[in-house]
């Protein structure tokens, strides 16, 4: 009788292992026709209006109003595109941090992270443009990068000495306006037209993208992306504690720094192009995590990409579009949307120890 | 030689360069279960995670199979040694069977998915810890002693030679602690796993132990077969018991015996005194026992928390020296008990004695 139970028992097991295999695949078909429907609908909005088929015949074939034409290709499109991939990446370096860190509120934002790249940037920026006039997307994501890793640095050293998950943020969000401090410190004394244009930068924005960006950023973020999605197995490993990881086989040294680094070059090409944005890093892997219920990386690696994805374009969307023809920065649309989430989380995961 | 497969040579461990413990050595053979027992902090985990490498050891060599673990990598160690360790699991959104499936780590591919074999070795080892029912829970949801045995199971199915389980029994109740040890004792036994642990249990160490190692102060204070560990004095002195005894022909633990003078007088034989005593004990009330032959049961307990007692050798006449003293004790005594006694022809005087306590008025039986 009890045999019986037990080996239903199983079969329940796998049943629920088919539902659940059907549940992630669509939660990925609706994040699939989500990610198209909105980029399709990007294009379609704007202070100009231009008809689907126009914006189709000024895709695919370039034909059209040479101003139309302009506005989709020269504005819009790279726009877009780099709001998907540059939103995709920093949820992604979030989820990476939260892993670390082992504390699901971590992320490049609340840490400090994307703060000390601005400051990095902005430092190198000032520089570049009194003796060379325009930086290059190389030049500036370095900078950006050099900067996540010293305040990387900074947290860790922080973390070494207290293991306390509150204790973590509050020294990141410190570390933040320290940086945050710094760079308007320095904006300050300098009035340059081309640094004027770096305020807007420092609450980020998807604004004035060129295509030279944008593949710089497809190549950058699709290397690291293949990279981290390749570190699946380890990551999964890591969920489970430090301890556990090693006894499985993971060089716990070796794979924290390569995750740190991964994670910084994401969020470090993010800062460079967008300036810092908040909460996509928390909100997004921690949404995502909730409605595919499972935290297994090999799904929720390339499922975090697509939803900051949709998360930054739609809120893109709503800093162009909400008060046009003014836009709003991207951070205030990210805020409202992205830190409800974290609250909702602290008061969720609050319960569940109780 | 003997063929050991697990050997610590002169092996010291502490944090952060600085020793804490010098000079471990042992040696222990295939399908061995080696315990390691001591006070609270005397750094048994810090042993047990230098070997599992979690720890850089100080100096000294870690042998398995003849090779040290240091030359081995991660990878290598992994699919030949498991862990279960004292550290909270707190996977997010993973259910038992997910758990357990990463004990399969080692031997997946790339991104680790699992196969069907694979699937089949999760599913045995979930059976194997009686834990069938579980496989769809999610894993922070069950209970302590329940995630302790997905725990085992993990470790089972990631089928090492050797399993490293850092104080596997605490939180669990009695019956999941001796299911867990059973199912270690059956891994040793039939699979040869080699299993090293610590445990708080030295009645259970006892029991399930080849080789125990006692740690305490900078160094192991003993170590050897169960068999000669386990005798009260070395017990006591390792955890500095001052308020009650272990005994080692139970490997039981007894509180403290109650002193001053006896105010009843117990006579019993075969056990049957063991309930009176406890029940003394706890209403603090100072008894002495007798006359009890020496290979009695009940004269190893009494040993212990009776003020005084009474004995002869065994299978002799009582002789007139302790019946002497017998009658002393209850001329002393308010009361006297008989727990039940079982006379015969060479206990005839414990006859007499009731006789006499029952003459003077002092006779109960047991139900005090």
């Amino acid at each position: 009788m009890k045999e019986k139970a037990e080996t239903t028992a199983y079969s329940d097991y796998h049943k629920e292992n088919m539902k659940r295999r059907f549940h992630i695949t669509v939660v990925f078909i609706i994040l699939i026709a989500l990610f198209c429907t909105i980029i399709v609908y990007n294009i379609n909005t704007g202070n100009v209006n231009i008809s689907v088929a126009d914006i189709l015949r000024i895709i695919f074939l370039k034909e059209g109003d040479p101003h139309d034409i302009n506005i989709i290709w020269r504005i819009r499109l790279p726009r877009i595109l780099m709001a998907a991939i540059l939103g995709g990446a920093l949820a992604l370096s979030g989820f990476l941090l939260q892993t670390f860190f082992e504390n699901p509120i971590a992320g490049p934002f609340i840490l400090g992270i994307s703060s000390g790249a601005k400051l990095c940037v902005a430092i190198m920026m000032i520089y570049y443009v009194e003796h060379f006039g325009k930086m290059s997307s190389w030049s500036l994501v370095f900078a950006a990068f050099v900067g996540s890793m010293i305040t990387t640095g900074f947290v860790l050293l922080v973390s070494k000495r207290i293991h306390n998950m509150a204790a973590l943020l509050v020294a990141g969000v410190m570390i933040g306006y320290i940086c945050n401090a710094a760079t308007d410190f320095i904006l300050n004394f300098s009035d340059d037209s081309d640094i004027v244009n770096l305020r807007g930068w420092t609450q980020g924005s998807f604004a004035s993208m060129s295509w030279e960006n944008v593949y710089f950023s497809v190549v950058l973020i699709g290397i690291t992306f293949v990279a981290v999605f390749l570190l699946s197995k380890p990551i999964g490993a890591f969920q489970l504690g430090e301890g556990y990881a090693q006894s499985m086989g993971v060089n716990v040294k070796r794979f924290r720094v390569l995750l740190i680094m991964l994670s910084s070059i994401l969020s470090a090409t993010v800062t460079a192009f967008a300036g810092p944005i908040s909460f996509v890093g928390i909100a997004v892997p921690f949404l995502i995590k909730s409605a595919l219920k499972t935290a297994k990386p090999l799904v929720v690696i390339p499922a975090t990409f697509l939803g900051g994805a949709v998360f930054c374009m739609i809120c893109d969307l709503i800093a162009r579009m909400a008060f046009a023809p003014t836009e709003l920065t991207l951070s205030t649309v990210t805020s409202i949307f992205g830190a409800p989430v974290v609250i909702f989380m602290l008061i969720r995961r609050n319960q569940n120890r109780r | 030689m003997e063929d050991y497969y697990f050997r610590l040579k002169g092996l010291c461990v502490g944090y952060n360069g600085k020793s804490i413990i010098n000079d471990i050595n042992i040696d222990i053979k295939k399908g061995e279960i080696l315990t390691l027992i001591g006070p609270n902090g005397a750094g048994k985990s810090t042993i047990l995670k230098s070997i599992t490498r979690q720890l850089q050891r100080i100096s000294g060599t870690v042998l398995m199979d003849n090779r040290d673990i240091l030359d081995m990598s991660f990878k290598e160690l992994s699919s030949n040694m498991a862990v279960v360790l004292t550290e909270k699991m707190k996977p997010e959104l993973m259910t038992c069977h997910d758990v357990v499936a990463t004990g399969r780590y080692p031997y997946t591919g790339r991104l680790g998915r699992l196969t069907k074999e694979d699937e089949k070795k999760v599913d045995e080892a979930i059976e194997l810890v009686h834990a069938g029912g579980l496989g769809a829970r999610d894993f922070n949801a069950i209970s302590d002693g329940q995630r302790q045995r997905i725990l085992l199971a993990r470790a089972i199915c990631q089928e090492p030679e050797i399993i490293v389980l850092d104080e596997p029994t605490s939180f669990l109740d009695v019956r999941y602690k001796l299911e867990l040890l059973s199912i270690l004792k059956n891994m040793a036994n039939k699979k040869k796993i080699t299993v090293i642990m610590s445990l708080h249990e030295i009645d259970l160490a006892m029991k399930i132990s080849d080789k125990i190692c006692c740690v305490k102060g900078d160094k192991i204070a003993k170590y050897g077969n169960p068999e000669d560990i386990f005798d009260a004095a070395t017990i006591k002195e390792l955890y500095e018991i001052d308020n009650g005894y272990f005994d080692p022909v139970f490997g039981s633990i007894e509180l403290p015996k109650v002193q001053g003078e006896a105010e009843v007088f117990v006579i019993s034989s075969g056990g049957s005194g063991i309930g009176v005593y406890r029940k003394l004990q706890k209403q603090n009330i100072a008894f002495s026992a007798g006359i009890l032959y020496e290979n009695d049961v009940d004269y190893q307990l009494a040993k212990l928390l009776a003020v005084n007692v009474i004995t002869e050798k065994p299978f002799e006449k009582i002789s007139d020296e302790a019946f002497e003293k017998a009658k002393k004790e209850i001329a002393k005594c308010k009361t006297v008990i008989n727990a039940g006694v079982t006379i015969g022809s060479q206990n005839e005087r414990i006859r007499k004695l009731l006789e006499k306590a029952q003459s003077m008025g002092k006779l109960k039986f047991s139900n005090l």
